[in-house]
């Protein structure tokens, strides 16, 4: 690919992802925030690749944008109507001193980065062409870092197990009521 | 030459402003989910942009972490709203002070 062509790529995705941002927390209507959500996660997607990350942007796709994205719109159909809900409440002050603390952690974040790093962030690193392929990112998620691989298996074993108490119990409030 | 990695970490910043912000700014716990998963999908960004600079697969891996640990909040975070709205109280994290001391 041109370097041109690259740039393009890269812009396009970019203010896609910024775009689709700004209108997840914008739409008043949850429905509409996921399926934004969804532009998020795919233009993140390309980004990934860019990057030579091919699987994880494959794990993107299937994990995020299929399976998470699918829970969310299930529960905001189940809960229908309710689910609607406008901007945060109180004087207008507190809304302020919300985007005023956003904006804080961005030039937190820049500075952070800008001063810790100085030039050192120009320049790649060289990499094969099995960079970011399943095989390799299997091979040192399942040898290095083994310890994590476990930990996270067990996570995912408690959240499942999690979920299905906490919809039993609110089952046998409402069964009572 | 693409762009290299500041460019990724400064867009990474914006997504986590703009996720900050909706955490924030909503009172719906729903889009207060979403708005957390804009954010650690900034994190994950960061994250793949700093493997590729150093050409290290390590990022990635962590990177894989942080969907699992993602889909398991979305997992606690969406049953919790499911038990709420099951026993009738509003959804609005404004309103939701049963905790309160």
């Amino acid at each position: 690919m041109g370097d041109a062509l690259v740039w393009l790529v890269w812009f396009v995705a970019a203010f896609g992802c910024l775009g689709s941002g700004v209108a997840v927390i914008s739409f008043s209507n949850p429905f509409y925030s996921a399926i934004a959500l969804i532009g998020n996660l795919a233009s993140l997607a390309v980004l990934y690749l860019l990057l030579s990350a091919e699987f994880l942007a494959a794990a993107q796709v299937l994990v995020y944008a299929g399976a998470v994205m699918v829970m969310f719109l299930f529960v905001i159909a189940y809960i229908g109507r309710d689910a609607d809900a406008p901007f945060a409440g109180g004087p207008s002050w507190m809304a302020i001193a919300a985007v005023v603390a956003a904006g804080a952690i961005l030039v937190d974040v820049v500075v952070a980065v800008g001063l810790s790093a100085g030039g050192r962030l120009s320049g790649e690193a060289d990499i094969e062409a099995a960079f970011g392929g399943p095989a390799e990112v299997g091979q040192v998620f399942l040898t290095d870092h083994l310890l994590a691989f476990e930990i996270t298996s067990i996570v995912l074993l408690v959240a499942a197990v999690g979920g299905v108490i906490l919809g039993s119990e609110a089952r046998k409030r409402a069964a009572a009521r | 030459m693409g762009p290299d990695v500041t460019w990724y970490i400064v867009l990474s910043a914006f997504l986590f402003t703009i996720g900050s912000m909706g955490v924030l700014l909503r009172r719906s716990p729903l889009i207060v989910l979403l708005s957390l998963e804009i954010m650690l999908n900034s994190a994950n960004l960061a994250l793949i942009g700093f493997a590729r600079h150093l050409g290290q697969t390590d990022g990635q891996v962590f990177a894989l972490a942080v969907m699992a640990v993602a889909a398991s909040e979305v997992v606690v975070g969406l049953g919790l709203i499911v038990a709420l709205h099951r026993s009738n109280v509003d959804l609005d994290v404004d309103k939701l002070t049963t905790l309160r001391g």
